[in-house]
């Protein structure tokens, strides 16, 4: 089965070639482990970069494919990131704070190290107590756990609540906005218990790991690459067979698939919590690369450019995506980072920083009225050409 | 003192016969020179009293020369002069009576008059009387500004005497209620203070409230039986009003018992304790929980090596042998039962106007949801077409009135130029909008939404480009500055009553436009079925295009109105997007009595969730959301659903 699943889909086993390739040369090019061309920073964008390439399938398999455009993915995401960070937040502030007490003359109560790593992590609220939310933030194995569940029952609960409402179209996307918006409202304040606007800090520093930074970029980069494989042959397994064809059925004439007595409802709810998921899984990735989380991350519109990457890349085809995502997000850090050279017109000069927004926008505005397949429409009419030739 | 106040109010109404009389002001203040050349708190008042009864009309200038350390005297005669220093460093000297210049001095033949803080704070005391009575109505209210900030019972009399000469109804209003107030607080006679309180008793005013709370302050008295005095309630300890640590606190500071060893405490005597790695035989490594130290602890007391630890138990014998006591500072039962009563009745109105004047909040927040909405109901609503750009139209009609009032100086002016220009610029981008984007996606709605989200980041950064990213202000005209307070509490921002009122005047124009106007017609013939208007030769570009340009014209003007309260910044637009959205989808899509239902309803859940947690506003807005996606589930169409054929799908 697994056999004439890849050999009728050609372009997942390209897919993974390119994706090996490129882990293997990043590897043999890093500081860490190989000849040092390529910057640990620059190491930790590649391998961020995946894990948004990650989610960019996600959202292509919700969008592209089941035709439902959430704009609340990111809100996934972010919840899986601050899942493992309440971890590694912990967990390293234990150590510290233990390591800090057994300088005293008695050894430290454990009441004494929780009282310690309460005021740590929570004096920046102006609170000492653990709230509610942290009651497992000492378990590696539940907040792991957590980064699935987490986001995976918030979409159960919220999809079950929109789709047997029959919310459709625009109408679910505002509401995914709205939930996303609320969501990060909620994050903004201090009693949500997770340290407010302050977010989580310190993640790149895996507790009781002494390898270097340029070391541990890899095992994340590795990480990334590895649950991106993992996603794409899931995802490309899932569209390939009977459910990806009602799915697809869905998103054409929802209506026909209903009366041919599929439960659209359930095939719906069944995608937006697996893409739910994965979304979680790639933010649990993503965050302990960027080394911080705060609640702008969820902000609504994060999860609209993850639709214009996605919008970009190509829907419908999932290499699209992940172009869409890593082309537009390095294009974007370039631009934004200044790298990219100012233009004079003479009477006034173009700066990227300010103007790479503009750009952005108004290419997006092209990209869906000109080429609705985005830059994956290219490889389509590529194939097409060649096959013309060959005919 | 009482006695000595009547005389003065009696010497102070006769006052046209005492100035008739030929004293001066050097001969009342020698016969007080002793007390003034002792400058005593204790022994002044006498003094003061005197010169303030001598009825003179120069004393009001003499005792501010003296509250101001002008006053010297010069030491050959012991005459008091008012002395100003001349740039040789000589003084001159004039006359306390006529202000005539008597001489010059040195310094070293003169002494200055300094009254310490006490004696000038009776001195103020005194001059409150003349500043009662002062021909300048302005000073009069000045005075009585100054005895609310300061009451003390002295006041009392001199307030009173000047109550019926008051000829302005304004300040005598004033002095009224002051005049009750001080009554309530520091009159000697039980009765009449019990008379003031039940007569104003319900009032809403913040000065009543905070003349009632010191009568009703209590203290916590420790005593095994009730204790003489008025006492307010009896606390039990363990009670949520008194927990057992707080009692068993009072009863330590009390010292009537014995301290509770912290674990600080107990720490601090276990390390001091160490000897050979062990305390009291315990290995030091074993020590780390908390059961640990407490048996190492009670090992150290069994060797006299520490203070016993106080248990539960000793700790419910000590609460078990006292009983605590609330007591009033006031004495009298009759007033504090009076004030209890009265404040009761305030805090019933006064609630029931919090409730007023957050009905009145809700409103305000309705109509600027209902404005930011209302050009959405015409694209959206209306049209079905999702125009995520138009939060910029608010923030584009915004800049328009800060660009107004750039040019335009006065406020009122550039108000009105900018409201029709708002609606031009705003029109004229909704217009070029649609002709370029949104008719070339009409079919496929989730495109619009993305292509005007492109729109949306690009406007949004343009606006960064030009204005910059701090924010800019749009001023109202003076006119819509301050407040309607409709009592204490009770009050509404006259923007927020224009912003209404604009609001209203929105809704009357949209029904308007579209029940009494060609385009009005045509719109809803198109959007109800465009090949059909179409064969009726109505052309549905055309229409599609003016229909868009009006809710993008409209979400201009809005701007203008948002931006007089909110600061004008480039991503103002986006704060009102999502909750436009809503307002829209939850009134029900299509209908604008369902726009003004759904921000009624959104504004009025808001504050009222606001009030019910009012420190966390933010939190109000996620509560507000899950809300609205319960809402949903119950009323997917809105609250008010198109039925029939125009419901469409």
């Amino acid at each position: 089965m697994n056999k004439s699943f890849i050999a009728r889909n050609p372009s997942v086993l390209i897919f993974l070639s390119i994706l090996a390739l490129f882990t293997l040369v990043v590897t043999v090019l890093s500081e860490g482990f190989g000849v040092g061309v390529i910057s640990t920073s620059f190491v930790k964008v590649l391998g961020k970069t995946l894990c948004l390439c990650l989610i960019a399938i996600a959202m292509d398999l919700i969008w592209g494919y089941a035709g439902i455009l959430s704009l609340g993915h990111f809100a996934f995401f972010g919840l899986g990131g601050y899942m493992i960070g309440m971890w590694l937040m912990y967990e390293r502030t234990r150590q510290i704070v233990v390591g800090s007490l057994s300088e005293g003359v008695l050894p430290p109560t454990p009441e004494e190290i929780t009282a310690g790593i309460g005021n740590q992590i929570f004096g920046v609220v102006g609170s000492s107590e653990f709230p509610l939310v942290w009651a497992f933030a000492d378990s590696l194995v539940l907040q792991l756990v957590f980064v699935l569940a987490v986001p995976g029952v918030l979409a159960l609960v919220f999809g079950w609540l929109a789709f047997r409402s029959r919310v459709t179209g625009v109408y679910l996307s505002i509401l995914t906005q709205a939930m996303t918006l609320g969501l990060s409202l909620y994050l903004f304040q201090n009693a949500s218990g997770l340290r407010g606007n302050n977010g989580l800090s310190g993640l790149q520093n895996l507790p009781g790991v002494t390898a270097p930074q340029s070391v541990v970029s890899l095992w994340f980069f590795w990480a990334s690459a590895l649950a991106l494989g993992l996603g794409y042959l899931l995802i490309a397994w899932v569209v390939s067979g009977k459910f990806g064809s009602v799915i697809r059925g869905i998103r054409d004439n929802e209506a026909r698939v209903r009366f041919l007595g599929y439960s659209v409802e359930t095939y719906k709810l069944a995608v937006f919590t697996l893409t739910a998921c994965i979304s979680g899984i790639a933010g649990a990735l993503y965050y302990p690369q960027a080394g911080i989380i705060n609640p702008a991350e969820v902000a609504p519109i994060a999860s609209i450019y993850l639709a214009v990457w996605v919008a970009i890349g190509g829907r419908g085809r999932l290499y699209g995506a992940v172009i869409g995502a890593a082309f537009v997000s390095l294009v974007s850090s370039w631009f934004t980072g200044g790298q990219a050279p100012d233009v004079s017109l003479g009477f006034y000069t173009v700066k990227w920083v300010d103007w790479w927004l503009v750009l952005l926008g108004l290419s997006f505005v092209f990209v869906t009225l000109y080429a609705p397949n985005g830059i994956g429409g290219l490889i389509d009419l590529f194939k097409r050409k060649r096959k013309e030739t060959d005919a | 003192m009482k006695t000595l106040l009547l005389a003065l109010c009696f010497a102070l109404s006769f006052s046209s016969w005492a100035s008739a009389q030929t004293h001066l002001v050097q001969d009342v203040l020698q016969s007080q020179r002793t007390l003034i050349e002792e400058s005593s708190r204790n022994t002044i008042g006498p003094a003061i009293d005197a010169l303030v009864a001598s009825g003179l009309p120069q004393m009001q200038t003499v005792l501010e020369v003296w509250q101001a350390k002008d006053m010297w005297q010069r030491k050959a005669d012991g005459l008091f002069f008012r002395a100003t220093k001349n740039a040789d460093g000589m003084y001159t000297l004039r006359s306390l009576d006529t202000g005539a210049e008597v001489s010059t001095a040195a310094s070293t033949d003169l002494s200055q008059l300094k009254p310490n803080s006490g004696v000038r704070a009776m001195i103020a005391t005194a001059l409150v009387q003349f500043q009662l009575s002062d021909p300048d109505p302005v000073k009069r209210a000045d005075a009585l500004v100054s005895i609310s900030r300061d009451p003390g019972a002295a006041l009392l009399a001199p307030l009173r005497a000047y109550i019926t000469a008051e000829t302005d109804e304004g300040i005598l209003a004033r002095k009224t209620r002051l005049e009750r107030l001080m009554t309530m607080a520091y009159d000697s006679d039980v009765a009449s203070r019990v008379a003031a309180i039940d007569q104003m008793s319900g009032d809403l005013g913040v000065d009543f409230r905070a003349t009632l709370n010191p009568i009703l302050t209590t203290t916590r008295v420790i005593s095994q039986t009730p204790p003489e005095a008025n006492i307010a309630q009896e606390v039990i300890a363990g009670s949520d009003a008194l927990t057992r640590e707080l009692a068993y606190a009072l009863l330590v500071a009390a010292g009537d018992a014995p301290v509770e060893i912290s674990k600080e405490a107990r720490d601090t005597a276990l390390q001091a304790n160490i000897e050979g790695g062990r305390i009291a035989g315990f290995p030091v490594a074993q020590l780390s929980t908390e059961a640990a130290r407490d048996e190492a602890y009670d090992a150290l007391v069994s060797g006299n090596l520490a203070a016993p630890r106080v248990t539960s138990a000793d700790i419910d014998a000590s609460l078990a042998n006292v009983r605590f006591f609330d007591v009033y500072t006031e004495p009298s039962q009759v007033v504090t039962a009076a004030a209890e009563a009265a404040l009761a009745a305030s805090e019933t109105r006064v609630a029931i106007s919090q409730a007023a004047d957050l009905g009145l909040d809700a409103l305000s927040l309705a109509s600027i949801y209902f404005l930011a909405a209302i050009g959405l109901a015409i694209t959206f609503g209306v049209m079905g077409v999702i125009n995520m750009a138009h939060g910029e139209f608010i923030m584009m009609g915004a800049y328009t009135g800060y660009v107004v009032q750039l040019f335009v100086p006065n406020h009122t002016a550039s108000i009105l130029i900018a409201v029709p220009l708002a609606f031009a610029v705003t029109f004229a981008a909704g217009v070029a909008l649609e002709r370029l984007v949104v008719r070339w996606l009409y079919h496929r709605p989730l495109e619009t939404l993305l292509a005007t989200f492109g729109v949306s980041i690009a406007l949004q950064q343009l606006a960064k480009n030009i204005f910059g990213t701090q924010a800019r202000p749009l001023t109202a005209p003076a006119w819509l500055d301050g407040a309607w307070a409709i009592n204490d509490v009770v009050s509404i921002s006259y923007i927020r009553i224009a912003i209404f009122i604009l609001a209203l005047l929105f809704f009357a124009l949209f029904v308007f436009i579209m029940k009494r106007t060609r385009l009005g017609l045509e719109t809803r013939a198109v959007t109800q079925n465009p090949r059909m208007a179409a064969s009726m030769g109505i052309n549905p570009d055309r229409v599609n295009m003016l229909t868009f340009g009006l809710g993008s014209g409209i979400a201009g003007i809005a701007g203008v109105a948002i931006g007089l309260f909110a600061k004008v910044t480039s991503e103002m637009g986006s704060d009102y997007i999502v909750q436009s959205f809503m307002t829209v989808v939850v009134g029900g899509v299509g209908n604008i009595w369902g726009t003004l239902a759904g921000a009624a309803m959104i504004g009025g859940f808001q504050k009222g969730i606001e009030f019910l947690n009012p420190s966390n506003t933010l939190a109000a807005q996620s509560y507000m959301i899950i809300f609205i996606i319960i809402f949903i589930q119950f009323r997917p169409r809105g609250i008010i659903a198109l039925k029939g054929r125009a419901a469409g799908d």
